[in-house]
C-alpha cells in the first residue's frame, strides 16, 4: 500500500542554494582535492632549481673542513683561471661591502663568508660563480685554504667548563661560550611544593639534534638589475616578506626594489626560515657578474649547514602525591646553539615556547630555566616543525609523566585522565603565563584508547611478558601553544607577527586571495580558498590564492609554527566577512530593501520571509562594478584587507598511543600501530589536515627510531648525508589511524587552530614511551632517542646512554 | 647536487674488447656495470677514474643458470635478478634473504653481484654469502680465465684478487644435496649498511648429523669464514646447545669497532645472536630440501 | 659526445660531456624539470625515472649510460591530456603534498602496477621503500597506488577487448 504524503502541509520550497555544494563537492570547508596537484602530478611544479634565466650563471660555496680553526690564507687564483669562472668571493671581498656578518634572527651576527676563523664543520669561506654547476664544483677544488687547527668545542656539557676555548672572540666582550640565561614560571613556589610532595621522580632526558631535511634543499636565484636597481630574488622561503624586510635592512638595496618570489617550495618543515649565507652571496654574485646568479645546495651542505633542530639537554623532574596527583614540575635546560644564535624564535622568547612545558595538567606550580651555550657546530636549534620549542617542551613533560606512572605503578593512561585540565577551567592560565584558549581532553584520550583496544592490548602485553616477549604501549598528549602571536609581545626582529590578507571579487563573481603566508605543501592554495568560500559561498575552484611574491601579496610574518590557519587564516576569513558585510549593503540597494531586513545563507542575501527576493554574491558582485546607486560610505567594488592581531596563541591538542614490539634478540623496534586523535579546532579540509597528521606522526618515528646528527670529537659532523641521516621509508611506519575531536579556539573567527605541526609534536614521546614499556621487564625507566637497535639493546643490558 | 670530475667514457662491445680497453686506456680506467657503488665515489670525487668502460652492453654476462653442479651467475647480474629467480631462492636461499635486504628495491634494478663482489666494501652481504656458500669467482684477462676461490678472492676492505686489466665475468655456486642456507641481518633502516650479519650454511649427511658447515659475519670485523665455529658443528647432530656453541664461538672470531651503528658490545652479541638463527634457518632449510637432480 | 635515447616516445639526440648525470641531462638539457633530485649518495630517489620500464634513480646514472635506451619521465606519464591512473590516484587520495618526490614515486607505482596490477599493501610499501617522502608519512601514497590499482585505465580495457576473439 502506498502512501501518500499530504505535501500542502510541506512549507514552500525555494530553490536549493547551490553555494552549498554537494557533498562530493563542498563548497567551504570540506573534503576536496587539491587545487594545486595538477601541476605536480604532471611534473610541471616550479621549484627553485627549475628555475632558469637567460644568462644565469652557478654559485657555488667551499666550505670548511674543520670544526674550529684560524684562516690563514686563502688562495684563489687558480679559480679565478679557470675559463668558466666569473668571480670568486672570500670573507675579505664581503668585508668591503660590509657584509661579511649578517644580523641573525636572534640578536646575534653569523658570517656570511669565514673571514677570521671557521667555527663549524662545513661553514661558508669562498663563493665560487660559473657558467654551470659542473663548473663551478670544478672551481672550488682550485681554492686553497691553510688552517690553523684549534681545539674544537662539542660537548655542549663542557661547553661553559673554565679554560674551554671561546668560540665567539669576534664578539666583543664574550670572554666564554655563553649565550643566555632564561626563566619562566615561579621558583620559589614550586620549590616549595617539591619540598612537601611525597613523590618526586628525575630524569635527564635528551632531545638529540636532528634535521629537517625537507626533500629539497634550500637555494636562490639572485638576478640583481643595476639599471633600476631592483633584487628579484627567488628564494626556497617561508617568509618572503619577512626575508625582504631583513635584506632592505642588511643589504642597503631599498625595500621597494626588492622582489621575493617564493614559487613551489618542496618542503619546509622550518628549514627555510632563516637567511642562509648562500642567498646572501647568490646576491652579491648578480651584483658583482651583472648577471643572475644560482646557488642551490647540495644535501650534505642542507645537513651540516642550515638550520638543524632540537639539541636540548633537559634535566626534568615532576612532583606528586602518592596516589598520582602532579603538583609541579621543574627543569633546567641546556641548549646547544651550534657556533652562532641563528635561532628564529620571537625576540622575547629566546628559548622559544618552551614554557609550555607543563603540558595538560592542572599544576599548582612550575619553573623552567634554561642556559644556550656556543658550541663548534651548525647554527640552528628552532626547525623541524618545532612549534618554537614546543616539541623539546612536550616530550619532556610526557617522557616524565611516564616515569612518574611507573615509578607509582599507576597506568599512564589513567595518570593522565587523573590530571587534565577540566573542561571547566578553560580558558586555562597555566603556571608560566599562557592563557589555554580551549580545551577538552579526556574524550580526546578515551577516543584514542578506545580506537585503539588499550584493554586489549594490556592483557596482550601481559600474555607476551609470561612469553618473555617484548611489546610496549606508549601514551603521549600534548597541548601546544601555536599561531604566534599578538605582536604587544611578540616579534622577529622588531616585525610583529601580524599578518595580512587581502580578499577581491571580481565583476563576475570570482575571487582572489593574497595571503603573506607560504605553502611547502600544506595546501594553501585549496584551504585559504576554502576559507573564503565559507564565508562568501564562492565555490573553490573560482577563488585564486596568491602567495609567494611581494610585489603582489600583503606583509606578514609568514608560515612557521603552525602560524598559517591561526593568523592568516583569520585575516583572510575577517577580509572575506568585511566582503560580506559590504555586500549586504549593496544587496540591499539592488533590491530596494534595507540591510537588516537581509538574511544571509552561504552565497546569496535574501529578504526575510521572501526567499524569492535574493541576490547572490555573484550577482552582487556585478552589482558593485556596475551602475546602481550605491549606499553612504560603500565605494563601488567588493574588496576588503585585513591585517590579523592575533589576541592569544591556540592551543591545539592530542591523544596519541603507540604500540611497539621489540625484538629481544636485536633490539630492533617494530612500530606496530598507531592512533592519533587530534583536535586542531575547526577542520576546514579533513583530508588535507590528516595529511598533515600523517607527516608528523612519521617524523616521530624517524626521530624516535633513527634520526640524529651526530659529532666525533674533532667535530666532524657525522650525519651529513642520506646514508647516515636516516629518514622513515614506508617500511618502518605503519598505516595511521586517525580520529578527532573538534574543540573550537574561542578567540579565532573560524574557530581553527592549526595542525601543522601537531603530530611532530605529539609523536616522538608515544614512540619512546611506548619502547620504554616494551623494556620494563628489564627494569628500564628511560631511555634516549634515538631508539635504535644498538641502543635499545645497550638499555635491555642496563646501560641506556644518551646520545650525547 | 655533487657530481663527477671529468673523465672519458666508451662502451664495450664484447669481453675482449673489455679487456683491450682496460689495457689500453691504463691504471685510471675503470669498468662500471651498475655503477651504484662507483657512480656515488666518484660524484663525492673520492675516486677519479680517468676512463669510464661501460660493460653494460655485455648481456652474455647476464645469466643466472644451472650447469650440472654449479649455479652459474653471470657478473654482470643484477639484485633485483638474484631476488627474483626462484632457482636461487630454491637452491640458496641465503642468496635471497641476503638480496632483499641490500640496499632498496630501485637500486637493486641496477647494481650487480660483479659490481658488488669487485667494491668489497667491508660490509658487503654478498661477500660473506659468496665465502658462506664456497663460491669460485671467475676472472677474465687477456691470457686466459681463471678461477679464484672466494676466499682468495677477497685480499681486505676494498680489495680484491681482480687485477686493473681483469674482468670479473662470473660467479658459480656449487649445489650439493641436502644443503640448507640462510642469512641473517640487523639494519637500523631499510636501505643502509648492515649493523651486523651472520650467514651459515649447513650440507646435512644421511645420518642427520652435520656433514659440513659454514659460517661468516658481515660488519662485525671478521675476514673469511668463522672456521672454529663451523668446525664444532661437523659430525655433531644438530641441537640447540650445539648451535648456541657455534654461535658463541662465532663471537669469539669476531672483531667489530664501534660506530654509529653500534658499540662492541652489542655487536658482538650480534655475532652470536644472528649466528644462532642463521644455522636454525639453515638446518630448517635443510630439511625442505629435496635432492637435486643432476644437470 | 653524441648520446642518442628515446624519451617519453620521442628520440633525441644531444652533445654531452661523458660526466654528464642522467638527472641534469633530462632537467637541463631537455628542460624536463618534472625529475627531481634531493641528495648526494642515492638514497632519496626523488630523482627515480623508468629505463626500459625500471625504476632508476637518474642521479645514479649517466647521460651516456642511457643512450640507446628508453626513459620515461613523469612528464610521459598522461597521454596527452588523458591522465595515467596513478596520477589520478595520488589526486583522489592526497598521496601528495609538496610534490617533490611525487614524480618518482608516481613512476615506480607505474612500473610496479605494470608488473603486478594487484599489489597488496605490503607489497606497495617495499616497492616504494628507496624514495623518501617528507610530507605524506607513506599512508595516503599507498591508498593512491591501491586506487590506480582499484581504476585501471580505460584504454587497456578497450585493448583487450579488441584482442579478444569474437565468440561463435
Amino acid at each position: 500500500m502506498t502512501t501518500v504524503q499530504d505535501r500542502s502541509a510541506m512549507p514552500q520550497e525555494r530553490e536549493p542554494n547551490p553555494a552549498l555544494g554537494s557533498p562530493e563537492r563542498p563548497i567551504g570547508f570540506g573534503r576536496i582535492q587539491r587545487k594545486e596537484d595538477p601541476r605536480f602530478i604532471r611534473g610541471k611544479g616550479r621549484y627553485l632549481d627549475d628555475v632558469v634565466l637567460p644568462g644565469m650563471l652557478h654559485g657555488a660555496i667551499l666550505r670548511s673542513p674543520l670544526a674550529h680553526a684560524r684562516i690563514v690564507s686563502i688562495d684563489t687564483t687558480e679559480a679565478l683561471a679557470h675559463p668558466k669562472v666569473h668571480a670568486v668571493i672570500t670573507g675579505k671581498d664581503l668585508e668591503g661591502l660590509n657584509l661579511a656578518w649578517a644580523p641573525t634572527l636572534s640578536a646575534d651576527v653569523q658570517a656570511v663568508l669565514a673571514t677570521d676563523k671557521v667555527r663549524f664543520q662545513g661553514q661558508e669561506v669562498a663563493f665560487v660563480v660559473a657558467e654551470d654547476r659542473y663548473s663551478a664544483r670544478d672551481a672550488l677544488e682550485l681554492i686553497d685554504v691553510e688552517y690553523e687547527d684549534l681545539p674544537p668545542v662539542i660537548d655542549a656539557r663542557r661547553a661553559l667548563d673554565p679554560g674551554t676555548p671561546v668560540i665567539r672572540d669576534d664578539k666583543e666582550g664574550q670572554t666564554d661560550n655563553h649565550i643566555f640565561d632564561w626563566e619562566a614560571g615561579d621558583k620559589a613556589e614550586t620549590d616549595a611544593v617539591f619540598a612537601r610532595a611525597d613523590v618526586v621522580v628525575s630524569q635527564e632526558v635528551v632531545y638529540p639534534r636532528v634535521h629537517p631535511a625537507p626533500m629539497e634543499t634550500c637555494g636562490a636565484v639572485a638576478d640583481y638589475d643595476p639599471v633600476d636597481g631592483k633584487l628579484t630574488l627567488y628564494e626556497t622561503t617561508q617568509a618572503p616578506h619577512a626575508h625582504r624586510t631583513l635584506y632592505a635592512m642588511v643589504a642597503g638595496i631599498p625595500e621597494h626594489k626588492i622582489r621575493i618570489l617564493a614559487g613551489d617550495i618542496g618542503g619546509g618543515f622550518g628549514n627555510k626560515v632563516g637567511i642562509y649565507p648562500g642567498y646572501i652571496c647568490a646576491v652579491v654574485g648578480s651584483i658583482v657578474t651583472g648577471k643572475p646568479v644560482k646557488w642551490v645546495e647540495d644535501r650534505s651542505e642542507n645537513l651540516m649547514s642550515t638550520s638543524f633542530a632540537r639539541d636540548y639537554i633537559m634535566k626534568g623532574e615532576v612532583a606528586a602525591t602518592k596516589d598520582g596527583t602532579i603538583l609541579a614540575v621543574r627543569t633546567h635546560v641546556l641548549a646547544d646553539h651550534g657556533a652562532f644564535n641563528a635561532t628564529a624564535q620571537p625576540t622575547k622568547f629566546p628559548a622559544g615556547f618552551f614554557s609550555i612545558f607543563t603540558g595538560s595538567y592542572d599544576l599548582e606550580a612550575a619553573y623552567c630555566s634554561v642556559t644556550g651555550v656556543y658550541t663548534n657546530k651548525a647554527p640552528g636549534g628552532v626547525a623541524y616543525a618545532c612549534s618554537f620549542r614546543v616539541t623539546e617542551a612536550v616530550y619532556l613533560v610526557e617522557r616524565m609523566v611516564d616515569v612518574l606512572a611507573q615509578k607509582l605503578q599507576m597506568d599512564p593512561a589513567e595518570l593522565r585522565l587523573k590530571n587534565f585540565i577540566r573542561p571547566e577551567q578553560f580558558p586555562y592560565k597555566n603556571k608560566t603565563g599562557w592563557e589555554y584558549d580551549s580545551g577538552d581532553y579526556a574524550p580526546a584520550l578515551r577516543m584514542c584508547m578506545e580506537q585503539i583496544g588499550y584493554a586489549d592490548l594490556r592483557r596482550e602485553q601481559e600474555e607476551k611478558r609470561a612469553r618473555g616477549e617484548l611489546m610496549g604501549i606508549g601514551v603521549s598528549f600534548f597541548t601546544e601553544t601555536v599561531g604566534a602571536g599578538p605582536r604587544k609581545h611578540m616579534d622577529i626582529v622588531g616585525l610583529g607577527m601580524a599578518d595580512g590578507a587581502e580578499v577581491r571579487v571580481h565583476p563576475t563573481g570570482k575571487a582572489v586571495v593574497r595571503l603573506s603566508v607560504q605553502t611547502q605543501g600544506q595546501g594553501h592554495e585549496t584551504t585559504f580558498a576554502q576559507i573564503v568560500g565559507e564565508e562568501l559561498g564562492i565555490p573553490t575552484e573560482d577563488i585564486q590564492v596568491v602567495q609567494g611574491d611581494t610585489d603582489q601579496t600583503p606583509f606578514g610574518l609568514g608560515t612557521y609554527g603552525s602560524r598559517s590557519t591561526p593568523v592568516s587564516g583569520a585575516a583572510v576569513a575577517l577580509a572575506a566577512r568585511k566582503v560580506r558585510e559590504k555586500a549586504k549593503a549593496i544587496a540591499a540597494a539592488m533590491l530596494e530593501t534595507r540591510p537588516e531586513d537581509l538574511e544571509w545563507e552561504k552565497g546569496r542575501f535574501f529578504v526575510t520571509g521572501d526567499p524569492t527576493a535574493a541576490k547572490t554574491i555573484q550577482e552582487v558582485a556585478l552589482g558593485a562594478h556596475g551602475t546602481v546607486a550605491l549606499p553612504e560610505g560603500i565605494d563601488g567594488n567588493l574588496d576588503a584587507e585585513v591585517t590579523y592581531d592575533p589576541p592569544n596563541l591556540t592551543f591545539p591538542f592530542g591523544a596519541y598511543i603507540c604500540v611497539v614490539d621489540v625484538d629481544a634478540g636485536t633490539g630492533k623496534v617494530k612500530v606496530r600501530r598507531f592512533v592519533a586523535v587530534d583536535d586542531c579546532g575547526t577542520r576546514i579540509n579533513p583530508m588535507i589536515v590528516e595529511g598533515q597528521i600523517h607527516g608528523g606522526l612519521a617524523d616521530g618515528v624517524g626521530m624516535a627510531l633513527m634520526e640524529f646528527i651526530g659529532f666525533d670529537e674533532q667535530g666532524n659532523c657525522l650525519g651529513g648525508s642520506f646514508m647516515d641521516y636516516l629518514i622513515p621509508t614506508a617500511m618502518e611506519v605503519p598505516d595511521w589511524e586517525t580520529g578527532y575531536t573538534v574543540t573550537p579556539s574561542p578567540h579565532h573567527p573560524i574557530g581553527a587552530k592549526g595542525i601543522g605541526e601537531s603530530a611532530t609534536v605529539g609523536s616522538p614521546p608515544a614512540v619512546v614511551n611506548a619502547v620504554v614499556d616494551a623494556l620494563a621487564p628489564f627494569g628500564v625507566t628511560h631511555m634516549d632517542m634515538p631508539c635504535t637497535p644498538a641502543r635499545v639493546w645497550e638499555a635491555m643490558q642496563g646501560r641506556a646512554t644518551p646520545p650525547i | 647536487m655533487q657530481v663527477p670530475a671529468p673523465f672519458d667514457y666508451v662502451r664495450a662491445t664484447s669481453v675482449a674488447d673489455v679487456l683491450d680497453l682496460l689495457e689500453r686506456h691504463g691504471p685510471e680506467s675503470r669498468v662500471i656495470a651498475g655503477g651504484h657503488s662507483l657512480l656515488p665515489m666518484m660524484k663525492l670525487r673520492l675516486a677519479r677514474p680517468e676512463w669510464l668502460i661501460d660493460i653494460n652492453d655485455l648481456t652474455e654476462l647476464r645469466h643466472i643458470t644451472v650447469d650440472g653442479e654449479w649455479l652459474r651467475v653471470g657478473a654482470l647480474t643484477r639484485h633485483a635478478d638474484l631476488l627474483a629467480s626462484d632457482v636461487v631462492a630454491q637452491l640458496f636461499p641465503m642468496i635471497h634473504d641476503a638480496e632483499k635486504v641490500i640496499a632498496d628495491p630501485v637500486v637493486r634494478n641496477r647494481g650487480t653481484i660483479g659490481g658488488s663482489l669487485g667494491q668489497a666494501d667491508p660490509a658487503e652481504d654478498l661477500t660473506t654469502v659468496c665465502d658462506v656458500l664456497r663460491a669460485q669467482v671467475f676472472i677474465t684477462a687477456r691470457t686466459g680465465e681463471r678461477t679464484v676461490d672466494i676466499h682468495a678472492f677477497h685480499r681486505g676492505p676494498y680489495e680484491t684478487a681482480c687485477e686493473q686489466h681483469e674482468l670479473l665475468t662470473e660467479i658459480r655456486f656449487p649445489i650439493a644435496a641436502r644443503q640448507g642456507s640462510a642469512y641473517e641481518k640487523v639494519e637500523r633502516r631499510v636501505g643502509d649498511w648492515a649493523v651486523g650479519a651472520a650467514g651459515a650454511a649447513l650440507w646435512m649427511g644421511e645420518d642427520g648429523t652435520i656433514a659440513d658447515a659454514t659460517i661468516g659475519l658481515t660488519a662485525l670485523g671478521l675476514e673469511g669464514l668463522a672456521t672454529e665455529a663451523a668446525g664444532v658443528l661437523v659430525g655433531e647432530r644438530p641441537s640447540e646447545d650445539l648451535f648456541a656453541e657455534a654461535a658463541d664461538l662465532a663471537r669469539a672470531a669476531s672483531a667489530p669497532i664501534e660506530d654509529q651503528r653500534g658499540p662492541v658490545e652489542y655487536k658482538r652479541h650480534l655475532a652470536s645472536e644472528l649466528t644462532r638463527r642463521a644455522l636454525t634457518r639453515a638446518l630448517d632449510r635443510a630439511a625442505h630440501r629435496t635432492a637435486v637432480q643432476g644437470g | 659526445m653524441q648520446v642518442t635515447m628515446t624519451v617519453n616516445g620521442s628520440e633525441v639526440t644531444r652533445d654531452v660531456e661523458p660526466r654528464l648525470l642522467l638527472v641534469h641531462f633530462l632537467r637541463e638539457t631537455l628542460g624536463l624539470t618534472g625529475t627531481h633530485w634531493g641528495c648526494d649518495t642515492s638514497n632519496c630517489g626523488t630523482c627515480v625515472v623508468l629505463v626500459d620500464g625500471e625504476p632508476v634513480k637518474s642521479c645514479t646514472a649517466l647521460a651516456a649510460m642511457t643512450a640507446g635506451h628508453e626513459v620515461r619521465t613523469v612528464e610521459g606519464l598522461a597521454d596527452g591530456a588523458t591522465l595515467d591512473p596513478v596520477q589520478q590516484g595520488f589526486m583522489e587520495e592526497h598521496g601528495l603534498q609538496c610534490g617533490f618526490c611525487t614524480p618518482g614515486m608516481m613512476l615506480t607505482a607505474r612500473a610496479l602496477l605494470d608488473r603486478d596490477p594487484d599489489p597488496g599493501e605490503d607489497v606497495i610499501r617495499e616497492a616504494i621503500s628507496g624514495q623518501i617522502c617528507r610530507c605524506t608519512g607513506y599512508a595516503t601514497i599507498v591508498r593512491s597506488i591501491r586506487w590506480a590499482a582499484d581504476h585501471p585505465a580505460d584504454r587497456d580495457a578497450a585493448a583487450a577487448t579488441t584482442d579478444q576473439e569474437v565468440p561463435a
